[in-house]
């Protein structure tokens, strides 16, 4: 049987963070009444002219910096004329020969392998409107409040071979438009919008194979399980004899299958040239230099440093910096105790689980990063175990008050004296002689069952290393 | 360059404009002629001159990122054929 190969790349639209619209002073906010955040210039009356956002170029030049990529000094805007009533000037405002932004790239881990892709361009352009397609009396109902809200366009060179390299770039990108802040990357509001080329070619080729877009992919998920089912149709399609048709599909989340949405044969000529409203874009050296000194510690910078500075490995350091957030947490608890690699854990673990159990950001958490830290260093002073550390992290949650004061209320101090732990240790003794002779005829399991009966008569109070240390000492005896 | 009939029908439905034969002819020739004129300026050596995006070299101003606009809608749809729920309701258009 042929092997064959998959060749992804991604083209993704993100919304930047702008207060208003890339060529008109609208609001940009989600969720207004319709048509109400539509001016003049964007519903394209006669007339009026585009005067464009230096908050939008601005956005575009943090991610180019950010992406060690080439900014062109001096870029163009092009129009790209299609018909669609959601598209009032009959074109839209983009950038084809000149982007603002050429080349750079972007490292992401697929099961602890890292790769780097390369970014072909990112370019401002500015988005459609709404049609909304229910039952108007026959009619397609428009709504232009999105109708010139900038996006920046991100394409990547088609350098992944699997659905997971495709989310794990995905994600990282993600992560990085929301990190430098140019987008809020709510995918569900369609802020973050990706567009999948998806071909197979046999093991070994060197050409492509011929490419099918899946358009408008809004969730990680669903881009995964499109780009799966896509070669699993192309590869099939292809041993059945039959040929791939370069199309654009859709991905229906209720089927799980894509389907063509239009073929080559349809595909818009899009005639562009360079818009005659907009003059080119400078930009000069000292606004580049300013953004960059403004610029954010970027992700990957700052999990080296993680490594560095509290001795995580690469994996837990790619997972504490998936957002800034997170980031910000766990560097606030790691320095409240002094125990990078503690504070990841329970950053990654204890907490995570109770946010992910209670559907809550990490920015919601009701754990303060102060609090998890001072959690922590009672662990690391022997006050609390492992087990009554959690209980403490219950109270935390429960707002129930500070570490120290829900230890006293709760009576969860660790049993640090010795003269103490030695009474339970010989009652457990003399209660359980027959684990004692099991232990001195050689049976190391029976050793355990011993520490679990004194971990037990302590009600979980006793400091687990001090037990196998003293009980080891008296059964010797 | 020259133009075929066949270019100068797609070049109308592009445009998404109803051109008869006749009309086609006259276009045909008027759209020639400007090609001519595209070739003697083509013939020019520009070797070593960068092109420019613009008759002018001045660059874009831009505007401060700030919300100046009000809402208009019912001034602007009062010009419209049809609304409904502060929509612009338009013939059904499914791709």
């Amino acid at each position: 049987m042929m092997k064959w190969e998959t060749v992804i790349g991604l083209e993704v639209h993100t919304q930047l963070a702008t207060k208003s619209k890339i060529f008109s002073g609208s609001s940009t906010a989600f969720g207004a009444a319709p048509n109400t955040q539509a001016s003049a210039v964007d519903i394209a009356l006669p007339g009026v002219l585009p005067v464009l956002n230096k908050g939008a170029v601005e956005c575009a030049i943090k991610f180019g910096l950010a992406i060690g990529a080439n900014l062109n000094r001096i870029n163009v805007f092009d129009r790209k004329n299609y018909f669609y009533p959601d598209l009032p000037k009959g074109y839209q405002i983009s950038q084809l020969a000149k982007p603002i932004v050429e080349g750079g790239a972007l490292t992401v881990a697929v099961d602890g392998v890292e790769k780097t892709i390369h970014l072909t361009r990112a370019h401002m352009e500015e988005d459609a409107g709404k049609s909304l397609h229910e039952d108007f009396h026959g009619m397609t109902g428009i709504d232009l409040n999105r109708a010139g809200t900038p996006l920046l366009e991100i394409v990547s060179e088609p350098e992944m071979r699997s659905s997971a390299e495709a989310v794990a770039y995905a994600r990282a990108l993600h992560t990085l438009v929301t990190w430098i802040g140019i987008c809020d990357g709510n995918m569900q509001e369609g802020s973050f919008r990706v567009d999948a080329n998806v071909s197979v070619r046999p093991v070994g080729q060197a050409e492509f194979g011929t490419r099918r877009e899946i358009k408008n992919l809004n969730s990680f998920r669903f881009l995964q399980q499109a780009i799966d089912y896509e070669v699993r149709w192309q590869i099939e399609t292809l041993e059945d004899g039959g040929r791939i048709e370069q199309a654009t599909v859709l991905f229906d989340p209720d089927t799980g299958e894509t389907r063509m949405m239009r073929s080559k044969e349809d595909a818009h000529d899009y005639r562009y040239f360079p818009d005659p409203d907009l003059l080119p874009v400078k930009l000069d050296e000292d606004w580049i230099e300013a953004v960059r000194a403004a610029l954010p510690e970027l992700p990957a910078a700052m999990q080296a440093r993680f490594q560095r500075d509290y001795g995580v490995s690469p994996y837990d350091a790619a997972v504490l910096t998936g957002s800034r957030a997170l980031a910000d947490y766990f560097e606030t608890a790691a320095q409240a105790c002094g125990q990078g690699k503690l504070a990841a854990n329970w950053v990654m673990g204890e907490l995570a689980a109770a946010l992910n159990k209670a559907e809550l950001d990490i920015s919601a958490s009701p754990v303060s990063a102060a609090q998890l830290g001072a959690l922590i260093a009672r662990i690391q002073d022997g006050t609390l175990s492992g087990k009554l550390a959690r209980q403490v992290f219950e109270g935390l949650w429960e707002g129930a008050g500070e570490v120290d004061a829900i230890i006293e209320a709760r009576g969860l101090k660790q049993m640090s004296d010795s003269g103490e732990l030695e009474k339970i240790i010989d009652e457990v003794l003399a209660a359980n002689q027959k684990s004692v002779e099991e232990f001195r005829s050689g049976k190391e399991k029976a050793f355990n069952a011993l520490v679990g009966q004194v971990m037990k008569a302590s009600r979980g109070k006793a400091n687990p290393a001090q037990v196998n240390e003293l009980l080891k000492a008296k059964l010797q005896n | 360059m020259s133009l075929t009939p066949d270019d100068v029908k797609r070049i109308a439905r592009l445009a998404r404009i109803e051109t008869s034969d006749a009309e086609a002819q006259a276009t045909q020739a008027q759209l020639n002629s400007i090609f001519d004129l595209i070739a003697t300026m083509q013939a020019v050596d520009t070797a070593g001159i960068a092109p420019m995006a613009h008759a002018q070299e001045v660059y874009q101003r831009l505007r401060d990122d700030a919300v100046t606009e009000t809402d208009r809608h019912a001034a602007f749809q009062a010009i419209a054929p049809a609304v409904e729920n502060g929509l612009y309701l338009v013939p059904k258009v499914i791709e």
